[in-house]
């Protein structure tokens, strides 16, 4: 399959606000929150982006759409270098490339109907007649559940259950069709029964529409459901990536491991012991040396200090940055 | 299940309403239950059908307009609702004590850690020297596995998890009996979330703790509850321990709620989607609350809503599918 989206030696560094002698010194504090990520998308798949709070998920969806600028490395959408787009380039880009971020209710103008808020994109990017857009649209809203159409088309954010509303953004993302969609923890703010709905939709849209997802999500248990690779990243590096069906029965990396064994299981037959590591994420700040696991891994050797692990082929498509592999 | 000896916490027909402008939302609706000494039962629904209201109802902490309009809750033989305010203030903390889902908001940014113990243990024991409470504040700390340096520091300078163990040291530093636990790790990473989990079930252990865990985390109630009551739109839907809710849930919510939730363990090709929301509290539909998102909606759920019954020793639900007959039905009947 084609690659879609790919990223090579993704860097975001973003620097700390200091005192006026910071400024002046040469080594300036700042937060390392994406360190040389490269990965690629197919056309048509799935990649989840799995990880904790500050394991620098989110800046990475954002860096492949140029919402947040990279301090270096590149990113390709269809070959061509995203990187070096002047901003007209950059719009039409945004017609093919989309985000859906995690809170619906901050992502939708309370001032804005229903209707408003998913013909904009069209507006913005002159995408048909007025006629035209309307019948788009509330073709769309079908599509996404958000039935009856014509009733919800005038409604505001405020009158929306929890479900439309993520459905309304959702369906404001794909308006312009696009071919790529950076869904950035989705359904983390959705109650657990329309979590199950939205999941299923992306799915179904994903094959109605032949659509490419960057998905990302701190929940192993729905990576699981959606993905057919998954990259786990931990302080600002991708440690492991493999396909869907390896990573579950064949994790590598110590942390996977560990990410894998903490995940709450709906069952109380399976309580488990987990081995949890040792303490908090270190800050991003000043990461650990060597690979940024070692403080808190139990297997860790005085060597995991001294080099960061670079990602080695352990099987085919099967990637782990562990020294130990 | 009724009243017995160890019965530490009984809830007996509560109802609670918000009078609103527009009409009054009934929260909680003729809601029973009882909770054992040194049991765990978890608190189960999605968001808006009442259980953090029930939960606060529980320390008659429930938000204004909020007013219980029936039921009682008895602590130990005494009703909580008709205590004096002297008596609530001596009962919370110091009997029973909450842990709420935000330790952000609810540590005080301008307080230490230190402080924000020393006016926990100086509230209720105000003669307690300060040596003798620095001294159960180290050893609290050393059970939470925090440093002392830690003591000098405000929530700001804090992790997530750590705050949240804080918090379950301020709740336990008076030894209570009941810990109410409102959606403990929602605002946790996974990793972070496991750990507290591990925490809470050996405290539970060292202080021979009762648990109220109040959380829409299948996952997490599976790993702490001995007992779980699950609540949908204001009222209770189901009651039965741990392993005979998730082996053999009888009403059709639970059975929907469960099938819903992405299990890492099981190759799930589909989830089971439970269309619809639930109903507005204001003008609740009569009839059973959840008829109009149910799969097996029979004509009497519309018209009658069902009492909760015990259809097997300790395993009740408000479900009118069951009648005399569910004993029958089923092959594998449960220890309940």
């Amino acid at each position: 399959m084609a690659i879609l989206v790919s990223a090579r030696d993704l860097v975001k560094e973003f620097p700390l606000r200091g005192t006026l002698f910071d400024v002046f010194s040469p080594q300036r504090k700042c937060v390392h929150a994406v360190d040389r990520v490269s990965f690629s998308i197919a056309e048509g798949e799935v990649l989840g982006l799995a990880g904790e709070s500050g394991s620098g998920k989110s800046t990475t969806g954002r860096l492949l759409l140029r919402l947040v600028e990279p301090t270096s490395g590149a990113v390709e959408y269809r070959g061509r270098n995203v990187t070096s787009f002047s901003a007209r380039e950059l719009e039409r880009l945004r017609e093919k490339a989309q985000i859906v971020f995690q809170d619906p209710n901050s992502s939708l103008s309370p001032r804005m109907s229903v209707g408003q808020a998913i013909t904009h994109p069209l507006q913005i990017h002159g995408i048909g007649t007025p006629a035209e857009r309307k019948e788009r649209v509330l073709d769309l809203m079908e599509k996404v559940g958000l039935s009856p159409a014509e009733f919800l088309y005038r409604k505001y954010p405020h009158q929306l259950s929890g479900g439309q509303s993520q459905r309304v953004v959702l369906a404001r993302a794909l308006v312009t069709r696009p071919d790529f969609l950076v869904a950035d923890e989705p359904i983390a703010m959705a109650d657990v029964s329309v979590r199950a709905l939205i999941l299923q939709l992306m799915r179904q849209l994903k094959q109605e529409m032949g659509l490419t997802y960057l998905f990302i999500t701190h929940d192993l248990a729905t990576a699981k459901y959606l993905c057919d690779r998954i990259a786990v990243m931990y302080l600002g590096r991708i440690v492991e990536i493999a396909t869907r069906d390896a990573l579950f029965s064949q994790a590598h990396h110590p942390y996977t491991k560990a990410l894998l064994a903490a995940v709450p299981v709906p069952d109380p037959r399976a309580r488990r012991d987990k081995n949890l590591p040792k303490g908090d994420i270190p800050s991003a700040i000043d990461p650990p040396s060597g690979c940024h696991f070692h403080p808190r891994c139990p297997y860790a050797v005085a060597r995991c200090q001294e080099a960061r692990p670079p990602l080695r082929e352990i099987a085919p498509g099967h990637y782990s940055g562990c020294i130990l592999d | 299940m009724p009243h017995t000896e160890k019965t530490i916490l009984e809830v007996q027909d509560l109802s609670i309403a918000y009078p609103i402008t527009i009409g009054v939302v009934r929260a909680v609706e003729g809601v029973s239950f009882t909770l054992d000494d040194g049991e765990a039962l978890g608190l189960v629904g999605e968001s808006g059908c009442g259980k953090s209201t029930l939960g606060l109802s529980i320390l008659k902490l429930q938000r204004p307009p909020g007013q219980v309009t029936g039921g009682k809750i008895m602590y130990r033989g005494t009703d909580i609702l008709s205590m004096s305010t002297r008596a609530l203030l001596k009962l919370r903390g110091q009997s029973i004590a909450m842990i709420f889902q935000n330790p952000l908001t609810s540590l005080n940014p301008l307080f230490t850690v230190e402080h924000h113990f020393l006016e926990t243990i100086h509230f209720h024991d105000p003669s307690l020297p300060r040596e003798k409470a620095l001294a159960a504040v180290g050893k609290m700390l050393e059970t939470l596995g925090i440093e002392k340096k830690r003591l000098k520091e405000y929530p700001h300078q804090l992790s997530g998890g750590m705050r949240q163990r804080i918090m379950i040291g301020l709740a336990l530093i008076m030894n209570p009996d009941i810990i109410i636990a409102d959606e403990p790790t929602t605002s946790l990473d996974v990793i972070v979330e496991a750990g507290f989990t591990e925490l809470l079930l050996s405290l539970r252990r060292i202080y021979k703790l009762s648990i109220i865990l109040i959380t829409h985390n299948l996952g997490l109630v599976a790993e702490i509850a001995d007992r779980i009551a699950v609540m949908y739109a204001g009222r209770l839907m189901e009651v039965a321990s741990t392993e005979e809710i998730f082996a053999h849930p009888l009403h059709p919510y639970t059975q929907g709620l469960i099938a819903c939730v992405p299990n890492i363990l099981v190759d799930q090709k589909e989830l089971v989607t439970m269309p619809g929301s639930p109903p507005d509290l204001v003008e609740p539909p009569a009839g059973c609350p959840f008829a109009p998102r149910c799969p097996k909606v029979m004509p009497i759920c519309r018209l009658k809503t069902p009492a909760l019954l015990e259809h097997f020793p300790g395993h009740s639900a408000a479900c009118w599918l069951y009648g005399k007959n569910v004993r029958e039905t089923r092959t594998n009947p449960g220890e309940g």
